[in-house]
């Protein structure tokens, strides 16, 4: 149980640094298919023997370059669509070849938080500070190529490669995540409580925090609810981030209506690069 | 011959039946894709086929006929989506990622309850990938009714629905009911991914709502012209991926076939890549006479 709450904080923390770069650029399609992709690459480390985790990290990088490099022409949201439906297929694929036991499956899909190993906790605090140090150097110049590209171009920041960098970083926050809270859930996670974040705040640093309380908040209701109930995690983790997101958008309703009645022009503008 | 067509092919009843459900549900979601595809709502296509699984779940859960919760469950995540949704692009993402993060909750919930239950093995498994293979007669019928409903309403639709996707404020100008419009294309693509991916998967329902549309969209910028292409396409690679699939029984010794979704989506991902070989594309782009005005570059 101790192993959950630790291995749950460290996952929260990420999803929600990550998950408001996600929400900030727009990603959340990429975000949706890079864990789907991770969960091919298990399938497929558990039909040839390896460590889960190697195909979680290797599968959800291919994902990412993938998307990246072929994204460059043509639409983003179509490539990514066949990118994730090829994984998919591999998974499928592997899958076939298996006879792995269904809740393996079930619990690589929907997390299995409860049943988290004490030499778990290591390899997933590992990449989650390699996480952190990353989005810590891309810091500036991801927002900057995310709020205003074209002063971002000018100023040397090449789109492109931070398109790369960012989703090479949302692959190694999937696969740290994934075994924890499912390929599926991990991306409620990285949207739900970002959204609702950004709902709150316009300044940056402030987002990032506040996005991270709240996703810890949800992830740690998830846990303790989801213990006394015996119910899966994944729905509450989902739950959760959907109600906390319509509680941002309901706020930003209230703020509005109360700024009409008092005529002060500061409703939520686009968000102020720092 | 039987080098190619394993012996049995042609006289095998589930062969004929995925056949024609995969040709039925090939046309429909290449009709409804070129849409999606030139809308840039990939991401709703493919969410709307997780959510009709979330809803597949819950009828089987509550032990009801799956195809109203596959369809219930498209129709009511795209209003939904379509309620949240907000007119850029970047929130339109959002609301469709919040749509679909609960609905993968309620999914989890469903299939745990249902398996906890009922004790029927491998029911998650069948309800997310699905296979072609295994189609029993009702749904075949149920299948070409709604598919049939289904390009009604696209062929309704389909004039005012082409110019809001080219411009909203040109459509809204010239007297289109924009979100009526919108409305309605929603309601076609939650039946269209909702009965595909009763029928053949989540996985396939993208790949062939997606896939074949990219493809035809890359060559010609006509919708009429798209439309028969991305057809041509998609059930060109529903019926190759048949064939491969029902050869690759005899690839191993132990029998264990490769699934079908396996080879259609890869066709349809080759045939993707290819378009984008240097050849191919200064051969597309020579003959594009743009009467269409995609975004070129997406809406991101």
């Amino acid at each position: 149980m101790t192993n959950a709450w630790v291995v749950a904080t460290i996952v929260a923390v990420i999803a929600g640094v990550v998950g408001f770069f996600v929400v900030l650029r727009g990603s959340a399609f990429p975000a949706h298919a890079i864990p789907n992709g991770a969960f091919a690459g298990a399938a497929g480390a558990s039909l040839i023997g390896v460590n889960t985790l190697f195909g979680l990290g290797l599968f959800s990088v291919l994902a990412a370059l993938g998307i990246g490099a072929l994204g460059r022409r043509g639409r983003h949201d179509v490539v990514t669509a066949l990118a994730l439906v090829v994984m998919l297929a591999l998974g499928a694929f592997f899958l076939s070849q298996t006879t792995e036991y269904e809740p393996e499956i079930f619990s690589l899909l929907f997390g299995e938080v409860l049943g988290i190993a004490s030499n778990e906790i290591l390899p997933v605090a590992g990449l989650g500070v390699a996480c952190l140090a990353a989005v810590a150097v891309l810091y500036r110049p991801l927002i900057l190529s995310s709020v205003v590209p074209d002063i971002g171009e000018a100023k040397g920041v090449r789109g492109q490669r931070m398109e790369m960098a960012f989703l090479v970083v949302v692959a190694l926050a999937t696969t740290m995540t994934v075994p924890v809270v499912g390929a599926l859930l991990i991306f409620s996670l990285m949207i739900g409580p970002p959204a609702a974040a950004r709902s709150f705040t316009n300044k940056p640093p402030v987002a990032i925090l506040l996005s991270v309380g709240i996703a810890l908040a949800t992830v740690w209701a998830s846990i303790a609810i989801s213990f006394v109930t015996d119910w899966p995690i994944g729905f509450f983790v989902g739950t959760l981030s959907a109600l906390s997101y319509l509680v941002g958008r309901g706020w930003v309703a209230w703020r509005r209506t109360g700024v009409a009645r008092t005529v002060r022009p500061d409703s939520p503008g686009p968000l102020t690069a720092c | 011959m039987h080098w190619v067509f394993e012996s049995g092919f042609f006289s095998s009843h589930p062969v004929h039946v995925a056949l024609f459900v995969g040709s039925v549900v090939a046309v429909v979601s290449a009709v409804v894709g070129v849409f999606t595809v030139m809308r840039g709502q990939s991401f709703a296509g493919h969410s709307l086929a997780d959510v009709s699984t979330a809803g597949g779940s819950g009828a089987f859960l509550f032990n009801i006929n799956p195809l109203f919760g596959f369809v219930l469950g498209g129709v009511f995540g795209a209003g939904a989506m379509e309620m949240m949704g907000v007119r850029r692009a970047r929130g339109r993402d959002l609301a469709t990622g919040i749509v679909l993060g609960a609905a993968i909750g309620l999914a989890a919930l469903f299939l745990y309850l249902g398996a906890t239950r009922s004790s029927t093995t491998g029911a998650s498994q069948q309800i997310l990938f699905g296979s072609i293979f295994e189609i029993d007669g009702s749904t075949v019928a149920i299948v070409t009714v709604f598919s049939v409903i289904c390009l009604g309403i696209m062929a309704v639709v389909q004039r005012p629905l082409l110019l809001s996707s080219v411009s909203t404020d040109m459509a809204a100008a010239r007297g289109v009911p924009v979100r009526v419009v919108g409305l309605l294309y929603m309601l076609a693509l939650a039946l269209a991914v909702g009965l595909s991916s009763l029928a053949i998967g989540a996985i396939l329902s993208t790949a062939l709502l997606i896939g074949p549309a990219a493809v035809a969209l890359r060559f010609t910028k006509r919708i009429g012209r798209a439309i028969v292409a991305a057809c041509l396409t998609g059930v060109g690679s529903v019926v190759l991926g048949v064939l491969l699939a029902y050869d690759s029984y005899d690839w191993n010794s132990r029998h264990a076939a490769w699934p079908v979704s396996f080879f259609i989506v890869v066709i349809i991902f080759f045939a993707y890549l290819a378009t984008e070989l240097p050849f191919v594309r200064t051969a597309a782009t020579r003959r594009r006479d743009v009467d269409l005005a995609v975004p070129a570059d997406g809406y991101r």
